[in-house]
């Protein structure tokens, strides 16, 4: 084990509003540089969580740290950035007096070329005067993202950051999060878009009503759903077989004189696991 | 540049931004000016009729009600800034989402509670202490009178804001923006009826009404900051003199001597940690 502390690391948390339990005793880690997808349906718990990493709900009990510092702290706080679900900036503020408002309040010394490398980095580097006010809801939440890297963060929580954007937008949020992976920051993303998580992830994690159901790779998460091969006599499937088993089921059908026309490996998505496991049909 | 300067900094320049200053200087010069009239009518009547009251010095018996008045009016405004500064300040501004991406930051909820408290009251004390001198001098303009005390009463009026604007903030973090400002203003006015009822009584000789009115303001200590402010400009004024003040509205104030001063610090000490305690435990 390396002495450097998980970037983020939660260990049976709960939450407790009234009679609601929101998070029923979740761990999870994220290491250094790990990019880890967060799922899960609505109300399952993943902004609670996130938000008690941050400090901003208190959990009812266990624990939350932050690069080793207790959730919440100072020190934990120094060392993450975030962009929250529902957030709003001062909309007298212009882009970069925000982001010089939150280097303050970090205390980075990055400067205006800190700034202007943000913005360029979220494609708002031609409008560093317009305020946010006057700004879509998808520009805003470009500017969220570059505020949340001030400073530069250990751990990025991002919950839900590409809602608003177009698919550009997106693309560049995806490349992003793969640059800031090769700078060794680590992030937890919240999102719906499977399909995003599972291109960039290394590691998803599945929570449903407040609890873990599944985690791991996105390779192993979408787990192989057997061979497909279309014969003269039609379309047949082998559930139980793999790649290394087509070479040796080709031999089979044509020694029993089929003729094979086509054959394809089945993966079920990370959309059927996650729909598997959180049952949302 | 220490947190609590920097929020202290980012709500000033928000109060700038958004023009509350430009609106609340033209309409302080506006009130000053609609105060300066006031007094100027009255002076030429108190020269008319000055000397039919025997033993009456007309000039100060004008001249502190007048002021009397002004330093009503002067509290209102200061109350009315104190409250709009600090409204929204936790729990408005977490509804919308404004708050949150400030807190996370590493400085602390007591760091942001104490900038968003030294923004407002600084303001609101330096204005308010600002319009009583100003209405100090208009009076002196048209009316041969200066109050007693000066710096006192002026202090009493910037520390009585000072409360309120503690008051707002701490609801701030209890109560959502409407709730919280409808609130300190009831306080507000229940302060105010409070000091009413306690001149009322002095006139009346009652008691009961007194004491009322002394529990309330040492409860809301504005009001007994206001109170002694209103009775120390008369401070030296004796015999017919204060007897004819007293009649006026704004006489007859009563005095909280010295111990209201240590019973403040533990006041606002008290709103301040039970602020804090409350916005600890928030969830945002
Ligand atoms: N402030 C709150 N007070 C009471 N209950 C809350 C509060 N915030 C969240 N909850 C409840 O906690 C549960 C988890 O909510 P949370 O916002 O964490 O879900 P989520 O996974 O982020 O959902 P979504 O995908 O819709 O964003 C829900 O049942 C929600 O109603
Ligand atoms: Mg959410």
């Amino acid at each position: 084990m390396s002495a450097v502390p998980d970037a983020l690391s939660v260990t049976d948390l709960r939450k407790r509003y009234g009679a609601n339990e929101a998070l029923k005793g979740v761990d999870l880690r994220v290491g250094e540089g790990e990019l880890v997808g967060l799922l899960g349906p609505n109300g399952a718990g993943k902004s609670t969580l996130v938000k008690i990493a941050c400090g901003l709900v208190g959990p009812s009990s266990g624990t939350a740290e932050v690069a080793g510092a207790k959730a919440g702290s100072a020190a934990a706080n120094a060392a993450l950035g975030y962009l929250a679900e529902l957030f709003r900036f001062p909309d007298w503020l212009s882009a970069d007096e925000l982001l010089q408002l939150h280097q303050k309040l970090v205390g980075s010394r990055g400067g205006a070329a800190e700034r202007r490398e943000l913005l360029e980095l979220v494609a708002l580097g031609d409008v560093p005067d317009r305020r946010v006010g006057h700004m879509s809801k998808g520009m805003q939440q470009r500017l969220g993202i570059a505020q949340a890297m001030l400073g530069d963060p250990k751990l990025l929580l991002l919950d839900e950051p590409t809602s608003a954007l177009d698919p550009a937008g997106r693309r560049t949020v995806r490349e992003l999060l793969e640059t800031l992976r090769g700078r060794g920051v680590a992030v937890l993303l919240n999102s719906h878009l499977l399909s995003e998580v599972e291109l960039v992830c290394d590691r998803v994690i599945m929570i449903a009503r407040g609890e873990v159901v599944a985690a791991g790779t996105p390779a192993e998460l979408s787990h192989a759903g057997g061979i497909e091969i279309t014969t003269g006599r039609g379309a047949r499937l082998f559930a139980q077989a793999t790649r290394e088993d087509i070479p040796r089921l080709v031999r089979e059908l044509v020694q029993a004189g089929e003729d094979v026309y086509e054959i394809r490996v089945i993966r079920s998505s990370l959309e059927d696991t996650y729909l598997e496991l959180v049952g949302g049909r | 540049m220490s947190g609590v300067g920097i929020v202290a900094g980012f709500a000033l320049r928000e109060s700038v931004r958004r023009r509350v200053f430009v609106v609340v200087a033209l309409l302080t010069v506006a009130f000053l000016g609609l105060y300066g009239l006031g007094v100027w009518r009255v002076s030429r009547e108190v020269t008319e009729f000055g000397d039919f009251q025997a033993g009456v010095e007309p000039d100060t018996v004008a001249g502190a009600t007048l002021l009397g008045l002004a330093m009503f009016a002067t509290l209102f405004l200061g109350a009315i800034l104190a409250v709009f500064l600090t409204l929204n300040a936790v729990r408005g501004d977490a509804e919308r989402g404004l708050l949150q991406p400030i807190v996370v930051r590493p400085l602390g909820r007591a760091t942001f509670l104490l900038g968003r408290y030294v923004a407002a009251a600084g303001v609101c004390v330096a204005y308010t202490v600002f319009v009583f001198l100003a209405s100090v001098v208009i009076t002196h303009l048209f009316i041969d009178w200066w109050p007693d005390r000066l710096l006192t009463p002026a202090l009493q009026m910037g520390v009585a804001v000072a409360v309120l604007a503690a008051l707002a903030l701490g609801g701030s973090v209890l109560l959502s923006s409407t709730a919280n400002g409808i609130a300190i203003f009831m306080l507000f006015g229940a302060g105010l009826t409070a000091g009413l009822l306690g001149q009322i009584g002095e006139a009346l000789d009652s008691d009961t009404l007194q004491d009322v009115s002394q529990v309330t303001s040492w409860i809301l200590p504005f009001e007994a900051h206001y109170q002694d402010a209103l009775s120390e400009i008369t401070a030296d004024s004796s015999g017919f003199t204060r007897y004819a003040i007293n009649l006026g509205p704004f006489g007859g104030a009563q005095e909280f001597g010295a111990f209201l001063w240590p019973y403040t610090v533990l006041y606002l000490s008290a709103i301040a940690l039970v602020s804090l305690w409350a916005f600890r435990r928030r969830d945002l």
